[in-house]
C-alpha cells in the first residue's frame, strides 16, 4: 500500500506542471484605442474640476450667510448694549445739592425724571442711591446729611411710582470727595448724590 | 560743701527760667497735697534716676508734670541735681540739703530707685524738710515698650497727686480717625497705634473703664461696634438697610449706649442697654430733624446733643430719659448759627462745642450756670473738642498747622501743644484714667 500511494503522488504533481504550462500559453487582452482614452480622461478631471468648485461655492456661500447672520446679530447686540448702555448712564447720572440743604432743585428734578422710564421698563433692576456732603460742616452731621439726601431722591423716585424696596439709600457723608479742593467749585460737586445699579442691570430696555 | 556751692549758680540760672512761667493754678481752699502758695504752680525737682531706662523714666516724668500745667518742674542737668542729692565727695550720703531745695524754688523733690520690679518712689516735702509718701510701683516690660510706659505715666499720675490733691491724667489714650481707621496714641504723643476696624469707621467714643471703644461704620453695611480690648473681640450690631448709625457714646455707668440712627425719615437717638437682650428705645422725637453728638453728663442724668430741629444745628440739653430738652446755645454770635460736637466737661460745670464764626468752626465753652460763651480758640479751624479727664485740658481738631492735627489746650492757661504729627487727624476722644494692670 505504501508504494502504491508515493506513485499517485508522482502523478499527481506531472499533471498539475503540463496544466500550467498550459495557462501561460493564453492570448493577452485587446488594447483600447489611445486618442478615446486622452478624452475621457479629460472630460473626467474637468467634471471634478467643476464639482469641486461648486462644493466650495456652496461652502464659502453658507460660511458668508452665517458669518452675515453673526454680523447682524452682533450689530444688533452693540445696538442694544449702545442702548443700555446709555440708559445705564442716565440712570446713574448724579445730582448736586445747596449748600446744607436736602431739596432737589429743578435740575436733580429733571435728571430723576429721566431715570422714571427707564426704572419702570426694567422691573428687575434695584437701585442704591448714596448721598454725599461737602467738607465743610461737622463730619458727623454730615453723615446724617447725606442719608437725608439719597432719601430725598429716593422719596422723588418712589412718588413717581417706582416700588419703594427697588431703591437702598446710604450715606458717606463728607469722607468720599469727588473732588479734594477746598473751594465752591469742588465742593458744589460733593453736595451730591450718586446712583448704582445693584441689580438687573445687563441689558436694560428703553421705556419708549 | 565746696562743690555744692559751685553748682548753686548754674542751678539758679535754670530757676530762674522755671520762676518765670506764668502763674497759673488758681484753685484756692484745702490741699490733700502739698502746701503751697495758691495761684503759683508748686516747683519740683525729680531726681536722676539709677538703673535701665532711668533717664527715660526721669524725662517722661517730668514731661508728664510740664504737660500737666499744675506743676512747674525745675530742670536742671543731670550733674547739678546730683551734686544736689546730698553725697559727700567720698561717695557717703549727706543729709538730703531742705534749705538748698527750698532755695531753689522747690516744694517737692521726687527721689526714684529702682526695684527688682519696678521703681521706688518717695516724695520729700521740702517746707516740712521730711518724706511725705513712699510707694513702690511695678514697671512691667522692656524700656520704652507700650506697656512700659503706661506704667511709668501711672507712677507720674500718683505722685502728681501727692503734689497737688488730684491724680494727673498722664496714664490716657486720644482715640481718634485718620482716614477711616481708629488709632491710638499716648496723651504725651508716643505710641501712635492703629486698630484694626471693621468697615469705615468714625466716631469712637471710651467706655468710663476704659475696657472698650465704640465707633460706627458708615456706608451700606452701618453698623455700631464694640471693641474690647481685653478679648480683642468686636461686637457690632444695627445693621439695617436704609440707615447710617452714627456717635455711639456710652452712659457714665457703662450700662447702656446711646447713639444716633439716621434714616430716611430724619436722625434721632437711641438708647441701648448692653445688658440682656434689649431693644433700641427712642429718647428724641426730631420729627425728621437731625439729632446726634451725644454727650452724657457726668452724673448720667442729661444729655448735651446737636439738634437742627430748630433749621440749623444747635446745642440741646435735655433729661437722659429723652425730657426737657431745651436749647443751650441759643446766644447770637459768629455769622451762622452752626454749633455742633458738644462735650460736657467732667466737673459738669461747662460744655464745650464747636460754633461757626467767619465760614470756620471754633471752639467754645458756656458753663451751666451763667450761660456766658467764652472762646476758647481763634487761629485756623478747630473743631470737635473732647475733654481729658483731669477736667483741665481739651483735645481738639485744628487746621492751624496746615493739616487736620490733634492738639491739646490747658482751658486755664490757654497753653497749647500739638498731639499727632501725621495729617489727617479727626473725631479725637480722650480716654478716662486708664489704669495699670
Amino acid at each position: 500500500m505504501r508504494v502504491t500511494s508515493r506513485l499517485t503522488t508522482v502523478a499527481l504533481a506531472l499533471v498539475s506542471v503540463a496544466l500550467l504550462d498550459a495557462c501561460r500559453r493564453t492570448p493577452p487582452p485587446p488594447v483600447e484605442p489611445v486618442e478615446d482614452t486622452a478624452a475621457i480622461r479629460i472630460a473626467r478631471e474637468d467634471s471634478i474640476r467643476r464639482e469641486q468648485q461648486r462644493l466650495a461655492d456652496e461652502a464659502a456661500a453658507r460660511q458668508r450667510a452665517i458669518q452675515d447672520s453673526i454680523n447682524r446679530a452682533r450689530a444688533a447686540a452693540e445696538d442694544a448694549q449702545r442702548a443700555s448702555d446709555m440708559l445705564r448712564g442716565t440712570l446713574v447720572t448724579g445730582i448736586t445739592f445747596d449748600f446744607d440743604r436736602s431739596d432737589l432743585r429743578d435740575d436733580a428734578r429733571a435728571t430723576l425724571d429721566a431715570k422714571v422710564p427707564i426704572l419702570m421698563a426694567n422691573s428687575n433692576v434695584t437701585i442704591r442711591i448714596a448721598g454725599h456732603a461737602d467738607e465743610r460742616g461737622s463730619s458727623e452731621y454730615n453723615l446724617a446729611l447725606g442719608q437725608r439726601r439719597a432719601a430725598a431722591a429716593k422719596r422723588y423716585l418712589v412718588e413717581r411710582g417706582i416700588a419703594e424696596g427697588r431703591i437702598e439709600t446710604t450715606s458717606f457723608g463728607e469722607e468720599r470727595p469727588a473732588c479734594t479742593e477746598s473751594n465752591e467749585g469742588c465742593w458744589s460737586q460733593n453736595r451730591r448724590d450718586e446712583f448704582e445699579m445693584t441689580s438687573g442691570g445687563a441689558m436694560l430696555r428703553s421705556g419708549n | 560743701m565746696r562743690s555744692l556751692r559751685r553748682a548753686v549758680p548754674a542751678a539758679l540760672l535754670l530757676l530762674a527760667c522755671a520762676a518765670s512761667l506764668p502763674a497759673q493754678d488758681s484753685t484756692r481752699g484745702v490741699r490733700i497735697g502739698l502746701r503751697y502758695d495758691p495761684g503759683t504752680k508748686p516747683g519740683v525737682i525729680v531726681l536722676p534716676i539709677a538703673g535701665t531706662g532711668g533717664d527715660s523714666i526721669r524725662a517722661i516724668i517730668e514731661r508728664d508734670f510740664d504737660f500737666s500745667d499744675r506743676i512747674a518742674v525745675i530742670a536742671m542737668t543731670a550733674s547739678d541735681a546730683a551734686l544736689l542729692e546730698g553725697r559727700a565727695p567720698s561717695g557717703a550720703p549727706i543729709p538730703v540739703n531742705y534749705d538748698l531745695f527750698s532755695r531753689l524754688g522747690a516744694a517737692a523733690v521726687i527721689k526714684a530707685t529702682p526695684t527688682p520690679s519696678g521703681l521706688h518712689v518717695a516724695m520729700h516735702d521740702v517746707s516740712r524738710k521730711q518724706i511725705t509718701a513712699v510707694e513702690d510701683y511695678a514697671v512691667p516690660g522692656a524700656p520704652l515698650s507700650r506697656d512700659w510706659r503706661h506704667s511709668v505715666h501711672g507712677i507720674a499720675d500718683a505722685v502728681e497727686e501727692w503734689i497737688t490733691g488730684q491724680r494727673g491724667a498722664a496714664q490716657t489714650r486720644i482715640a481718634f480717625i485718620r482716614g477711616n481707621v481708629i488709632h491710638l496714641i499716648d496723651s504725651d504723643g508716643a505710641f501712635e497705634t492703629a486698630l484694626s476696624v471693621v468697615g469705615p469707621a468714625m466716631s469712637p467714643s471710651w467706655h468710663p473703664n476704659g475696657i472698650m471703644l465704640a465707633y460706627n461704620t458708615f456706608g451700606p453695611e452701618s453698623r455700631i461696634v464694640i471693641h474690647d480690648f481685653r478679648t480683642g473681640r468686636n461686637r457690632t450690631f444695627g445693621a439695617q438697610r436704609n440707615t447710617t448709625n452714627v456717635t455711639p457714646v456710652f452712659a457714665p455707668d457703662g450700662r447702656s449706649l446711646t447713639y444716633s440712627l439716621a434714616t430716611e425719615n430724619g436722625a434721632d437717638l437711641y438708647v441701648l442697654s448692653l445688658e440682656g437682650e434689649a431693644f433700641p428705645r427712642r429718647v428724641t422725637v426730631g420729627r425728621g430733624s437731625i439729632n446726634q453728638q451725644p454727650s452724657y453728663s457726668p452724673d448720667g442724668n442729661r444729655i448735651a446733643f446737636m439738634s437742627d430741629r430748630s433749621g440749623h444745628p444747635e446745642v440741646y440739653i435735655m433729661d437722659s430719659d429723652g425730657t426737657n430738652a431745651d436749647i443751650f446755645t441759643a446766644f447770637d454770635f459768629g455769622d451762622q448759627n452752626y454749633r455742633a460736637s458738644p462735650d460736657w466737661s467732667p466737673d459738669g460745670r461747662q460744655v464745650t462745642f464747636q460754633t461757626r464764626i467767619d465760614g470756620r468752626f471754633q471752639i467754645f465753652t458756656m458753663t451751666l450756670r451763667d450761660r456766658q460763651p467764652r472762646q476758647l480758640t481763634s487761629e485756623g479751624e478747630n473743631e470737635d473738642p473732647s475733654w481729658a479727664p483731669d477736667g483741665r485740658h481739651l483735645v481738639f481738631v485744628s487746621s492751624r498747622s496746615g493739616t487736620r492735627q490733634l492738639w491739646v489746650l490747658d482751658a486755664e492757661s490757654g497753653r497749647l501743644r500739638q498731639l499727632t504729627r501725621l495729617g489727617g487727624a479727626r473725631l479725637p476722644a480722650w480716654s478716662p484714667r486708664l489704669l495699670s494692670k
